[in-house]
């Protein structure tokens, strides 16, 4: 699939941004959001391939503009959709609940 | 762009329904968690990195056969995945990105840093390489060849970095700090000696 995730060669993103002492994870959510994922991998709910390419299906403009866990968190949201562990609009459900 | 407030009330929102479904434990988010947070880092690699340097015998075996050997020092494969070591010589600079997403060898080096992930290094560390190198105040002659290894799900690659000058006779332990994450990346060098603060 040739999406905007396949970067290598492109023009025009400027220059690489470093950070020096780079914490693991910058929010509590990224980890959760990263272990939430690979729950979801070891439970054979999807595979690995299947999860890139829920991530690599997210449309463009959206892939650029949300950040690398956030894109684990909905690429793992869309898969368990897909496989019918979650019903679509559980999760926005849930949100109004807790929030 | 969403906040980051909502962003996190969503992972929330994720997991209160699978900790109800009773798909996760709350456990073995933690347990993973602590796993990518504490225990898997460049520590990892620059112990294998030290290694190499140390004891030829291992070294042949890592660049023959990458998966075993890093293994052997107790580094299991987090996703099944293959590992490739390619070394930095004189004649050839080595450096690994993932254009496509982030696979980076996570039993070694643990997750990747932001900048790896990021579009600017994706996109121009496939097609300027020498510019990238550059930008990491990486210098390499002509007379070098740069190769780029673009990773996959199925095969990751680590660069066993040049070893220093001034270095002989020095212990595997004693090795280790003068192995940076991004010198296992190929943005970099290995440290010199003088350059490691105690």
């Amino acid at each position: 699939m040739n999406s905007i995730h396949d970067m290598g060669g492109m023009h025009g993103f400027g220059p690489i941004e470093r950070e020096e002492n780079e914490p693991v994870f910058h929010h509590k959510w990224e980890g959760k959001a990263l272990a939430l994922a690979r729950t979801g991998l070891a439970g054979g709910h999807f595979n690995l391939d299947e999860f890139r390419h829920a991530m690599e299906k997210i449309s463009p403009v959206d892939y650029l503009s949300i950040s690398y866990y956030e894109r684990w968190l909905e690429g793992t949201i869309a898969m368990l959709e897909e496989k019918g562990v979650l019903d679509a609009g559980e999760v926005e459900q849930r949100m109004k609940e807790i929030s | 762009m969403t906040s980051n407030d909502d962003v996190a009330l969503r992972v929330r929102a994720l997991e209160s329904l699978l900790l109800e479904k009773g798909l996760v434990e709350a456990p073995a988010i933690d347990e993973i968690i602590d796993l990518f947070e504490n225990r898997l880092g460049p520590q990892n690699g620059a112990r294998v990195i030290a290694r190499a340097w140390s004891d030829p015998a291992f070294k042949a075996r890592l660049l023959s056969n990458p998966t075993d050997a890093i293994v052997e020092l107790g580094f299991e494969a987090v996703q099944g995945e293959d590992m490739v070591v390619v070394e930095n010589t004189s004649r050839v600079h080595n450096i690994v990105v993932c254009t496509l997403c982030s696979c980076f060898p996570w039993a070694t080096l643990g997750l990747p840093p932001v900048w790896y992930k990021s579009a600017p290094y994706r996109a121009r560390a496939a097609s300027d390489p020498r510019g990238v190198l550059a930008e990491f105040g990486t210098e390499i002659g002509q007379e070098a060849e740069v190769r780029v290894w673009d990773s996959n799900a199925e095969l990751r690659y680590m660069v066993l970095p040049e070893k220093p000058a001034g270095t002989d006779g020095m212990s595997e332990d004693d090795l280790m700090p003068l192995v940076t994450r991004d010198s296992m990346i190929g943005v970099t060098k290995a440290l010199d000696v003088g350059e490691v603060t105690p």
